[in-house]
């Protein structure tokens, strides 16, 4: 009984050990890995914050005001003035939509006295 | 263990015998074996006292290793705690209400020489006099070659420059990583975000920070990492602001003045949506401070927060509406305004005569110094400096920028008769436009005060009660009436109810005593006058031009239309819809039959 419990006990440490040197191993691998994200998600933020800059300087107003006024003739872009406001009542109601025509009648002049001239 | 037995029969036998005490022989034996336990306690306890010894040596050994150890690596950040974002920028972007960019980060880097291992210090010294012109090629020469061991050539550098500079291919030309501060929309708002620049400096990295305006009073906020780069947001409308600047722009290019000023601010929560200072600067290249002549006219200088200027007649509303407060006047009440009034050596007079007598609210449409004059001799001093200073007219804006306490109202040092008299209608106390802002919305939004804010605000500012709702509504409607039948008929802006009071004072002469033909138009407006969202004050340094074959200086002529103008443009850009009526009634005809 006794020896059993030696034998086991000594399996027991060679178990834990090699346990401990697996986790060991993957602990240094996810750190690692999170390492990399880390670099990846630094480089994605100097991108994005290049990329944002980018797009602010580009919709920069003045330049936006001159791209306006250099397209006049294709976008006929005008500053926002109060006349550019209406009231719901100026807009009309859609025209309401045909419907297919399905006894067609026919009227024709083909056959119709040549005398008989249209007013 | 043999115990020895405390009586040895033998011995005690032998003890009677000899006729001798047997206890004697047992109290021996019993000193005797405590003599050896106490051998062995001691013993024992030495022992213990070797381990206890050997642990704390250990531990001490552990301690002084592991502090040694500590002592001699490079620190490092304990990764596997890191937690949230790790990489933010080192300064926080400074975004407008609507969350649009107005100041960001940007990497660039930044190029340093180090002499002793340049290779070829003389084609590097002209290369690099080629790659930037504003650099001197037998300079650099010179710092290449002499004692220096180290210095900066530029502080900043585009890519391209960088490759350029890879391409000399000296080892002794090195980059530095460095984030730079831009401004993606150049001057737009140039006074208020004021500018950044490098602190201490490192081949690294470099501290970033703010010199003036917002960036300087928030510099702790914006650099602190314990926000994790929460950006700031600003009161300040992109749009609104480009428009303003551009029509102020405009205006004061045709009303030839030399500089112009506009402050639009909401009028219950106090925040300033657009402030406009002409001439304006770039904040990515911000010029150097003037070392001769006046600092006013430099374009660092921000007119609307830091001039403060006697502005006129724009004040007349304040004393008007004391007094109404006070229950003194009405606005019906008849004014005695014949002229001109003299005061000691003093004389008041009107810009022309309007008679000898006004009611209240002709007085404010007519502008009429003489009866605003007499409105504030029946206030007193006293009151009227107490109700310019329940205004905000008495001390520094509390405006969020480092320029704000700089703009300190010039008051009269002694607040006599006269001074009451003179202030009723805007001369001898010099406040910034932002003042005239502040009082008007305080004044106009019902009556109680406000103060100006450049932060974004959701929820109306509650201030203390300035006037009551009463007062407040019959100032906007005689403010309605100076537009709609006074002094400023070029401000009514169809649809928008523009109310306003203009002001034209003469500039001050730094020798004394006031310019004949140098003045400063005001044009203090408030839309819609009948339910008030913004005000809006146009000031504009020296306007002057030729209409109907005079040259015109009032604000009427000047300030005014300027002010209109801004009012169409950026109504709209506010979400405002005209209010016109229409004079065809569109809708449903009831009919029978």
């Amino acid at each position: 009984m006794r020896s059993f419990l030696y034998i086991f006990s000594a399996l027991a440490v060679v178990a834990l050990g090699f346990w401990a040197y697996r986790e060991n191993y993957t602990t240094q691998e996810a750190m690692r890995e999170v390492r990399d994200l880390h670099r990846d998600i630094g480089a994605a933020h100097e991108r994005l914050q290049v990329l944002r800059a980018e797009w602010a300087y580009l919709n920069r107003p003045d330049r936006l005001r001159d791209l306006a006024e250099l397209n006049f003739e294709r976008l006929r872009l005008l500053p926002l003035m109060p006349d550019a406001f209406g009231k719901v009542a100026q807009i009309a109601y859609p025209a309401a939509p045909l419907f297919p025509i399905t006894n067609p009648i026919e009227v024709s002049s083909d056959n119709a006295p040549a005398e008989e001239d249209q007013p | 263990m043999i115990r020895t037995p405390l009586r040895p029969l033998a011995r005690i036998l032998k003890a009677r015998d000899q006729g001798e005490n047997p206890d004697r022989i047992e109290a021996e034996n019993r000193r005797l074996r405590h003599e050896q336990m106490q051998d062995r306690a001691r013993q024992r306890a030495e022992g213990r006292l070797l381990v206890l010894a050997g642990m704390f040596f250990l531990a001490f050994c552990t301690i002084g290793l592991r502090m040694g150890v500590l002592a001699g690596t490079v620190p490092e950040e304990p990764t596997a705690q890191a937690r949230g974002n790790p990489i933010i920028g080192q300064r926080a972007d400074i975004l407008d209400r609507n969350g649009r960019i107005l100041a960001t980060n940007l990497q660039t880097h930044s190029l340093y020489a180090q002499p002793p291992q340049m290779v070829d210090p003389e084609k590097a010294a002209t290369e690099l006099a080629a790659i930037f012109p504003e650099l001197d090629a037998e300079e650099l020469l010179e710092d290449f070659t002499g004692e220096r061991r180290f210095l900066w050539i530029r502080r900043e550098i585009s890519p391209e420059q960088m490759q350029a500079v890879h391409d000399i291919g000296d080892p002794g030309l090195l980059f530095g990583p460095r984030e730079m501060r831009l401004y993606p929309n150049g001057a737009l708002a140039a006074h208020i975000l004021g500018g950044a620049s490098y602190g201490r400096e490192g081949v690294s990295s470099a501290e970033v920070i703010g010199v003036a305006g917002v960036e300087k009073f928030f510099d702790d906020q914006l650099r602190d990492p314990a926000n994790e780069g929460a950006p700031l947001h600003l009161s300040l409308d992109l749009t609104v602001q480009a428009a303003s600047e551009r029509v102020l722009q405009g205006g004061m290019m045709l009303m030839n003045a030399k500089g112009a000023s506009s402050v639009l601010m909401d009028v219950h929560t106090g925040e300033v949506i657009s402030m406009v200072s002409l001439p304006d600067f770039d904040p990515n290249d911000r010029p150097r401070v003037l070392t001769e002549g006046d600092q006013g006219d430099s374009p660092l200088f921000n007119r609307a927060v830091q001039g403060v200027y006697e502005l006129g007649s724009v004040f007349k509303i304040f004393t008007v509406a004391q007094a109404m407060e006070l229950g003194l006047v009405n606005p019906d009440t008849v004014i005695d305004t014949s002229g001109p009034l003299t005061w000691g050596r003093f004389r008041i007079r009107d810009f022309r005569d309007y008679g000898d007598e006004l009611s209240v609210s002709e007085v404010i449409v007519k502008s009429s110094n003489i009866g605003t004059a007499r409105i504030a001799q029946t206030i007193g001093a006293e009151r009227q400096r107490d109700f310019l200073g329940q205004l905000g007219f008495l001390e520094p804006t509390p405006a969020e920028m480092v320029e704000a306490p700089t703009g300190v109202p010039l008051l009269p040092p002694n607040w006599s008769e006269i001074s009451t008299m003179t202030i009723s209608y805007g001369h001898g106390l010099s406040s910034s436009p932002l003042h005239l802002a502040a009082g008007y919305a305080s004044l106009l939004n019902g009556g109680t005060r406000v103060e100006p804010t450049l932060l974004r605000r959701d929820r109306p500012q509650r201030g203390p009660r300035v006037v009551s709702e009463e007062v407040s509504a019959a100032a906007r409607l005689m403010l309605r009436q100076v537009v709609s039948e006074g002094t400023a008929s070029f401000g009514d802006v169809e649809g928008y109810a523009v109310g306003g009071k203009t002001g034209t004072a003469d500039k001050p002469r730094p020798t004394g005593g006031y310019y004949e033909d140098k003045t400063i138009a005001t044009f203090a407006s408030v839309f819609p006058a009948d339910d008030p969202e913004y005000v809006l004050i146009v000031t504009l340094d020296e306007p002057q031009i030729e209409a109907l074959g005079e040259t015109r200086r009032t604000a009427g002529w000047t300030a005014v239309p300027v002010a209109a103008e801004m009012i169409r443009r950026v109504a709209p850009l506010l979400d405002m819809r005209p209010d016109v009526e229409t004079l065809t009634p569109v809708g449903v005809t009831l009919t029978s039959n």
